[in-house]
């Protein structure tokens, strides 16, 4: 008898042929992220990992809140282990459960039995257990469609399994499996959000961030490790690549036209980051843009932004309102960091009245009042790379 | 050459009191509260430290109670004066430029039922005696009113407080904020001030953090004491039970050890003016400099807009080592809530820099700061407008 984490497969389960690796990827994360707490025995299958601590006295609570942002499972729950007798199951399912069962108004009992030669069936068990646990929690009433508690008895092939409610997982697909991409990451609410947003889809994360010292400070940096730390937790480690920026900017600022400021800025943290990109194997980059959130966001800003490049840029929240970014960042624990009220690279020089329909031709033209190659090499000559973790 | 001229934030701890701290640390780790000797040891460290606070502000040791610093100080002061007198009123009145730890336990006394008037500034950051003698009446149960700004360094008239409080027949407890006066405006007696409550702190005096102290007058005793005020934690027997728990004893010592080493603040003053005139000449020089503190503040603290930003201008200063802040330390980032109250534009309150002194700043370390700020000035480009 011992203490186990479940987790169930998402999306993996509908992969054809390549499901191998997907799988592969996932429990590698997965025993990434359960080392911190001891060597576990991790084995799949019908769509279920099977977590199993080797040590007596593992911290369960903190293995399964770590299972909760691996990406790829669905649901995770902590479940007793114990051997396939129905004796065992019917005398320690109460205990186990008993502050769950206690805190319930009404349960069910739901009984999978994947090894057909278990003498009890299915509603066998349910009915069985049921009754067990209505005499020793005689405040419970029986509720099928929609119980506070399900009291899960899983019979498998080596074992059975008792776990109450399932806990959602952090859904998408396992980290690493569907490549690299680079995003640009300021400090505010939207890039640490999107970040997450398409690790969730199996991207592993290079971040670039840009800095202007003196006009940004050494905090506004700490903030941005910080906000990827919070993110890492899910996306496991990211390489942050830190660009100095100012020298650009002050270039724009005093030789071209005010109201480009914005635009011309965010042509060229487009242009490093793609070569930042490149360099380190990343098919795409990400943006937290969101259709006329501000000026350089509007649609004719976006296509002149693209312009720029010529990597795919995804931006996941293109469509969302600022509320749902939020709702988000609070999931996420980014909120509270973001909103601290450092000076950012977007914030510095920002123009009074900001072009929001640029016309290309204008914006090639004042761009060509620059020296943009040297500008860029001397950015990315100065690039420092870190590497963040999750904590 | 590092140039620290953010006094107000907190002082480089001084030598005197990093002995005491370390001995304590080192030999007495006793529990002052245990009966054998070396309880007793531990204790003598704290009456010791007490005496040097009290013989500072000219009060007897027993009006001393060790806190953890400022902000609880104001705290209790604030919560457990509004606790205590509840039954005599529900008014309370303060400054609008009062630091947060006052500001904010007010605040919470605001969703206790309590109302709060919060007395606006002139331009020159005092509060007007008449708006003391307008705001305070009978249902007044608790007037609180800093004794220097520490932004701006306005000295308030704090001995107006009590002579309101006569004239309207209040029962009101008066509590002065004065942790930036402490050990700097010369005549800080609380006694002769008519003040009931005064906070002070030890990291503003060249004393490790984690120490401060409340002037009670007449001393704390429950339910007995001349001023109404009741504890906000409790537990033990500690500080006359205002403020229960085992005492930091080598925080509080070193607190002891470095007030003993201020110097006199009437005999350091013409020296602390010295500094402010030599840095508002340097700052006449230099083109776009409005000056915010008023003529008559507390030498110690200088405020001004260079017009550049605060922040980029602290970042270019930093990198050079030189330390000075945008305003409050305890409002890390946010706009002043003390220059909004003088009234002043906002392009100036962004650009605000706070320079403050302590007995130990040269005129040398005022020379690397101006020619950085200059570079600044020059450096560091604005957005244009």
């Amino acid at each position: 008898m011992k203490e186990v984490i479940l987790l169930k497969n998402g999306e993996i389960a509908l992969k054809g042929l390549n499901r191998r690796t997907f799988e592969d990827q996932l429990i590698k994360n997965l025993r990434r992220r359960l080392s911190p707490f001891g060597t576990w025995q991790i084995t799949a299958a019908q769509s279920t990992v099977t977590a199993i601590p080797a040590e007596d006295g593992t911290d369960m609570d903190a293995a399964a809140d770590a299972c909760a942002r691996v990406f790829g499972f669905v649901g995770y729950s902590k479940a007793l282990m114990v051997d396939k007798d129905m004796d065992v199951i019917r005398s320690v399912t109460g205990d186990y459960l008993a502050a769950e069962l206690a805190g319930a108004r009404t349960f069910k009992v739901c009984a999978k039995r994947a090894d057909k030669k278990f003498p009890f069936t299915s509603p066998e068990i349910c009915m069985e257990m049921g009754g067990v646990l209505l005499s020793r929690f005689p405040h419970l009433t029986v509720d099928v469609h929609n119980p506070d508690l399900t009291v899960n008895i899983e019979v498998r092939d080596k074992a059975a399994f008792i776990h109450g409610n399932q806990q959602k997982g952090a859904g998408g697909l396992p980290s690493g499996s569907a490549g690299k991409a680079a995003v640009l990451i300021s400090g505010g609410i939207d890039s640490p959000v999107a970040a997450w947003m398409m690790a969730k889809r199996g991207l592993q994360l290079e971040a670039v961030h840009f800095a202007s010292p003196p006009y940004t400070s050494e905090r506004a940096e700490k903030k941005v490790h910080d906000l990827l730390s919070k993110v890492a937790r899910y996306s496991g480690r990211i390489r942050l690549h830190v660009v100095p920026f100012t020298d650009l900017q002050e270039a724009i600022r005093d030789n071209c036209p005010e109201e480009l400021f914005t635009i011309l800025m965010r042509r060229y943290m487009m242009r490093i980051a793609e070569r930042i990109a490149g360099e380190n194997d990343c098919g795409a980059l990400i943006t937290g843009e969101s259709v006329g959130q501000v000026a350089s966001q509007t649609l004719y800003a976006l296509a002149c932004t693209d312009e720029a490049v010529s990597m795919p840029v995804f931006r996941p929240l293109i469509g969302m309102d600022k509320n749902e970014v939020i709702e988000i960042s609070r999931r996420i624990d980014t909120f509270d960091l973001s909103i601290l009220p450092y000076e950012d690279c977007c914030t510095v020089f920002t123009p009074k009245h900001p072009r929001t329909h640029p016309k290309l031709y204008y914006v090639k033209q004042a761009e060509n009042l620059l020296d943009s190659e040297t500008l860029c090499d001397a950015a990315l000559a100065g690039t420092r790379t870190l590497t963040i973790r999750g904590y | 050459m590092e140039c620290y001229l953010d006094n107000s934030a907190t002082t480089p701890v001084c030598a005197e009191a990093v002995d005491a701290v370390t001995d304590a640390l080192r030999h007495e780790w006793g529990n002052p509260s245990s009966l054998y000797r070396k309880g007793m040891q531990a204790e003598s460290l704290l009456d010791g430290a007490r005496e040097a606070v009290a013989e500072r502000l000219s009060c007897r040791a027993e009006e001393i109670v060790f806190t953890s610093g400022g902000t609880e100080s104001n705290n209790i002061a604030v919560l457990g004066t509004a606790a205590a007198m509840r039954r005599y009123g529900k008014r309370v009145v303060i400054s609008s430029v009062e630091h947060s730890s006052v500001g904010e336990a007010a605040a919470q006394l605001e969703l206790q039922g309590f109302e709060v008037v919060r007395l606006p500034v002139g331009r020159d950051g005092t509060v007007p005696a008449q708006a003391l003698y307008r705001a305070i009446n009978r249902d007044t149960i608790l007037v609180s009113m800093m004794a220097v700004n520490n932004e701006v360094g306005s000295v308030q008239p704090v001995a107006e407080m009590r002579r309101a409080v006569r004239a309207a027949g209040s029962p009101a407890v008066i509590h002065c904020d004065a942790v930036q006066a402490f050990g700097k405006l010369p005549e800080l007696r609380p006694g002769a001030m008519g003040v009931d409550l005064m906070s002070i702190s030890s990291h503003k005096v060249h004393g490790p953090k984690g120490a401060g102290a409340l002037y009670v007058r007449g001393g704390y005793k429950k339910g007995g004491s001349a001023v109404r005020v009741s504890p906000r934690t409790f537990g033990g027997l500690q500080e006359w039970k205002l403020r229960p728990g085992t005492e930091p004893v080598p925080a509080i010592a070193g607190f002891g050890a470095a007030v003993r080493a201020l110097p006199d603040a009437a005999q350091v003053f013409p020296h602390i003016q010295r500094l402010q005139a030599y840095l508002l000449d340097g700052l006449a020089s230099i083109d776009g400099v409005t000056v915010h503190s008023p003529p008559d503040a507390l030498p110690y603290i200088v405020n001004f807009s260079t017009g550049v930003n605060s922040e980029p201008m602290m970042n270019f200063l930093s990198r050079r080592e030189i330390y000075v802040s945008s305003g409050s330390a305890c409002a890390k980032g946010h706009k002043s809530h003390v220059l909004r109250s003088m009234g002043l534009p906002d392009a100036e309150i962004a650009s605000a820099l706070r320079v403050s002194f302590s007995h130990k700043t040269t005129t040398q370390e005022i020379d690397v700061f101006l020619s950085a700020l200059a570079e600044g000035k020059r450096t560091i480009r604005t957005a244009r407008r």
